[in-house]
């Protein structure tokens, strides 16, 4: 008999534990060959049984070695809770069990390094939207609409809006005539799918995404619009009529911006608009991190690198004030494409926000054309999980706060409030959106869902969260070809354009009751909570 | 619910008319109250088109107030109009102690001002008394501009027709033009300025609705202009819209609608004005309405102008004969007051409609 060593890792200090019924199990092996993670396997166990085998009992006991599946006592290969292995057995006999007891926190910087996730913040789970609900309810004199009869124009722009008394109006014959250029301003659909790189996806799910976007405007007229992430765009897109859907992101990266460049003389229609990624919601500060194992060859060519860990640094280099900002980065971008596309930036939610936002609103060249403000709730492909549960800022108050700053100036919808980090973490993006719109925002925008949608089974209570390891089980997160198999695409863009539809149904289903035609950008009145401290802060109606 | 109507005329009418027009569409408010405006006015006011005219309710010391504050900015009295009023017991009007119509001349300094420079003066000298009787409640100024008058009381619009007056046809106070309304505003506190019509620079409207964006409204308009206050009423949005597009934009009154109620995006697209749709919905976005309303306004150069909500969610009707036009919320209005009209050619204007009455009685109609 050995000494217990106590600090042995034991599959109880793991945060998942292997459910296995050894009496259901036939050995076919599919669970074990499922299993992205390595962190089960096939293995002997001496076992003693007692046997009667005469007619009479006549009990013997025997000692037997019978083949299992085994979890595996390593921290490396833990179970992270995807429940492929569930999926794929044909008799239920195996699925992973969440394990409180698990000490995973104190056992994986084993390697003197923090520990790294994909996936959303895990502490975060209070939300704000959900203590919030539509309580203007339109009744009597002030009719509710009927949302399958009425006509809605569910659009928010895109670009920089310039205030009435600017307008290069002149007046002939009893008519007005625009004079001369305006900045570029597209109305789109007010939720933006959001900036995912090829790289943090695999192609094919962004070309999931991609599908999904074109069919739900050709075929439904919804003018969706998709970001691509930084990461730069298959050159076939680019060169494509697609691209009119597109909104280009350049980060402090510049990852595939080479391919871009080349390919603008081919360009046969402009995108939709570019975003300037400063930062992002989830590890605001950390920069963007794409680890070497998900640096496949075509993710090389598509970014111009060598294989390596790539990081987008947490500043632009060589930014180091919004007027250099707005003067480099957005002047250059606008002239890029003779000010015909708008350009947009997106931030992180940060308790300067409103400073930053104050200061574009003011910038005398009226260039920037969206304001995106990104929350502690959004989804990262790979993040410090130090950064991603610790570091943030939420959204909500946040975009309230812009928009106020906005309202004080007479300047509200200059430039268009896009929020986003979280929208549709329960499941309704919907109801995120509109109450999002009614604080102020224009419109928000949407990346986790999405990939959920494909099929991703991630969560913020620690499922999964992989993102950052290039084993993704589901085919999203990966560079490995032979996992990207499991993603099928076509359902993966049938599920997105499904939800859409009906989202755009629940838009409508949120505006009725309201009395609204258009979308209540800044309707603070139509929103109740029964939070105080929310109603306060949000200057709300408080109700209960 | 509101019932709003206006009534413009060749020849200078009595308000009585105001009255006869409002009385048939009493089942649609509830006598709360009364609020008319007047424009282009005769009798005792014929021979002062061009001096200011202010229109007060007030106690004994807000009139003390007002004369100093007037006359310490070198505005002279040269006509004035107190009605008199009959204070039989039972009627059912919270009366203010004062009523006081007065013209002033303007300040010897503004003697070659502008047309511009003279709306300013008259603007902030209104905004300044009612600043200064708000204070302690001493009354409410609800305008003051050349040839415009307002009268606005709380109760029924019987009685305070009985207690000013206004059912003698006296011919002492007459005009071309009415608008009116007879309720006081329920969605907020019964006060005398949430009564529409409401007025500035000019320019007068009533509405019969709401506006479900009031609130954008709200906060856009309070930055546009110091004369953009008060918001007792979510109707006021629609008279600060409208002044903002042709008093300060400039533009031309057919945009007026494209504001309040710009065409569906799809609708914009198909349009040769196209970039001019687009980028005046997207720069005035805070100042579309929402909601079921129809509001009738009057404008400076006396035109009278309606149009209604883009889904047609509320009534109006105008009708004429050959000397006047009327415009009411109910056909039983016009029946009141212009019985020997031809029905047929009464207009129930659309979604899309505008109608404008010029001052020769021409009616104007266009889609948006």
């Amino acid at each position: 008999m050995e000494t217990v060593r106590t600090q042995d890792v034991s599959v109880n200090d793991l945060p998942w534990k292997i459910e296995y019924l050894p009496e259901r199990c036939t050995m076919c092996g599919s669970c074990v060959a499922t299993c992205t993670f390595n962190a089960i396997e096939a293995g002997m166990e001496r076992r003693s049984i007692t046997v009667s085998t005469a007619e009479g009992p006549e009990p013997t006991q025997r000692h037997l070695a019978t083949p299992v599946i085994k979890q595996k006592n390593s921290v490396a290969n833990h179970c992270v809770g995807c429940g492929m292995c569930e999926k794929i057995c044909p008799n239920k006999a195996i699925k992973p069990v969440r394990n409180p007891d698990g000490r995973e926190n104190l056992l994986a910087r084993s390697t003197g390094k923090p520990i790294k996730r994909g996936g959303r913040n895990n502490l975060q789970q209070e939300r704000t939207f959900d203590k919030i609900v539509i309580g203007r309810i339109s009744q009597m004199t002030d009719p509710s609409l009927d949302s399958e009869r009425h006509t809605f124009d569910i659009l928010a722009p895109f670009g920089r809006v310039l205030p009435p008394n600017e307008l290069p109006f002149s007046t002939q014959n009893g008519e007005l005539h625009l004079n001369g250029q305006i900045p570029p301003v597209r109305w789109i659909y007010p939720i933006i799918f959001s900036d995912m790189s090829i790289g943090a996806l695999s192609t094919r799910a962004w070309e999931a995404i991609a599908m999904a976007t074109a069919y739900l405007n050709e075929k439904h007229h919804l003018p969706v619009r998709m970001c691509s992430g930084e990461g730069g765009m298959p050159v076939k897109l680019m060169e494509s009529e697609y691209l009119q859907y597109m909104i280009i992101q350049i980060a402090s990266g510049h990852f595939g911006w080479n391919r871009i460049i080349k390919a603008m003389p081919k360009m046969k229609v402009d995108p939709a608009g570019i975003l300037i990624k400063i930062g992002q919601g989830a590890k605001p500060g950390d920069g963007g991190l794409l680890p070497a194992a998900k640096v496949a060859e075509h993710v090389q060519a598509i970014r111009g690198v060598p294989k390596a860990d790539l990081l987008s640094p947490p500043n632009h280099q060589g930014l180091y004030s919004i007027e250099e900002s707005v003067q480099k980065m957005h002047m250059s971008l606008n002239a890029a494409f003779k000010f015909r596309v708008p350009v947009a930036i997106k931030c992180a939610a940060s308790a300067t926000s409103v400073s930053v936002y104050n200061n574009l609103l003011r910038d005398p060249y009226r260039i920037c054309g969206g304001f995106f403000l990104d929350g502690i709730q959004g989804g990262t492909g790979a993040a410090n999980e130090i950064s991603l549960d610790h570091t943030g800022h939420p959204v909500v108050s946040k975009v309230r706060e812009c928009y106020q700053a906005a309202v004080k100036q007479g300047r509200q919808g200059q430039i268009p409030l896009w929020a986003g980090g979280g929208i549709g973490l329960t499941g309704d993006a919907a109801a995120d959106a509109m109450k999002m719109i009614c604080l102020g925002a224009n419109g928000v925008f949407i990346g986790k869902i999405l990939i959920q949608l494909c099929g991703c089974i991630g969560n913020e209570h620690g499922r999964c969260n992989s993102c950052s390891t290039g084993l993704c089980p589901t085919g999203i997160c990966t560079q490995d070809p032979r996992l990207v198999k499991r993603l099928d695409i076509d359902k993966a863009a049938q599920n997105i354009v499904s939800y859409i539809l009906a989202l755009d149904s629940e838009m409508r289903k949120m505006m009725a009751p309201i009395g609204n035609s258009s979308l209540p950008v800044g309707r603070s009145d139509a929103l109740v909570t029964t939070d105080r401290a929310i109603a306060d802060k949000l200057a709300i109606q408080y109700t209960c | 619910m509101c019932r709003i109507g206006a009534i413009k005329s060749k020849v200078a009418f009595h308000p009585s008319q105001a009255l006869y027009l409002m009385l048939p569409q009493q089942e649609g408010h509830d006598n709360s109250g009364f609020a008319m405006v007047m424009q282009d006015l005769y009798g005792v006011f014929a021979g002062y088109k061009d001096k200011p005219l202010m229109s007060l309710a007030c106690t004994q010391k807000g009139a003390k107030l007002v004369e100093d504050y007037m006359e310490s900015h070198n505005f002279v009295p040269v006509n004035e109009w107190n009605p008199k009023v009959n204070r039989s017991p039972g009627l059912d009007i919270k009366a203010m102690p004062h009523y006081i119509f007065r013209n002033y001349d303007y300040p010897r300094s503004y003697k070659d001002a502008t047309q511009e420079e003279k709306e300013a003066l008259l603007l902030d000298t209104r905004l300044a008394i009612r600043a200064m009787l708000e204070k302690d409640e001493l009354g409410y100024i609800f305008s003051f501009w050349p040839d415009v008058l307002t009268l606005k009381e709380i109760g029924d619009p019987r009685d305070i027709a009985t207690y000013f007056g206004l059912w003698d046809d006296k011919g002492d106070m007459m005009a071309k033009n009415v608008i009116v309304q007879c309720r006081q505003n329920t969605n907020y506190d019964i006060v005398r300025y949430a009564a529409h019509p409401f007025f500035i620079q000019g320019y007068t409207l009533c509405a019969n609705g709401e506006n479900t964006f009031y609130t954008k409204n709200k906060e856009y308009q309070k930055s546009l202009n110091k004369g953009y206050i008060g918001f007792e009423s979510d109707s006021q949005n629609f008279i600060y819209t409208l002044h903002y597009v042709l008093h300060e934009l400039k533009w031309p009154i057919q945009y007026y609608k494209h504001v309040i109620t710009p065409l569906p995006f799809e609708e914009i697209e198909k349009r040769p004005d196209k970039a001019e749709l687009m980028a005046i919905r997207q720069s005035l976005g805070h100042l579309e309405i929402n909601g079921p309303n129809t509001i009738i306004a009057m404008l400076p150069d006396n035109n009278i102008m309606t149009c209604c909500d883009s889904k047609k969610l509320r009534p109006v009707i105008v009708g004429r004969d050959e000397n006047t036009v009327a415009i009411a919320s109910e056909v039983c209005a016009l029946n009141t007051v212009l019985p020997n009209r031809d029905q047929e050619k009464d207009l129930y204007p659309n979604e899309r409609e505008v109608v404008v009455i010029t001052e020769d009685l021409e009616v104007q109609r266009w889609k948006q």
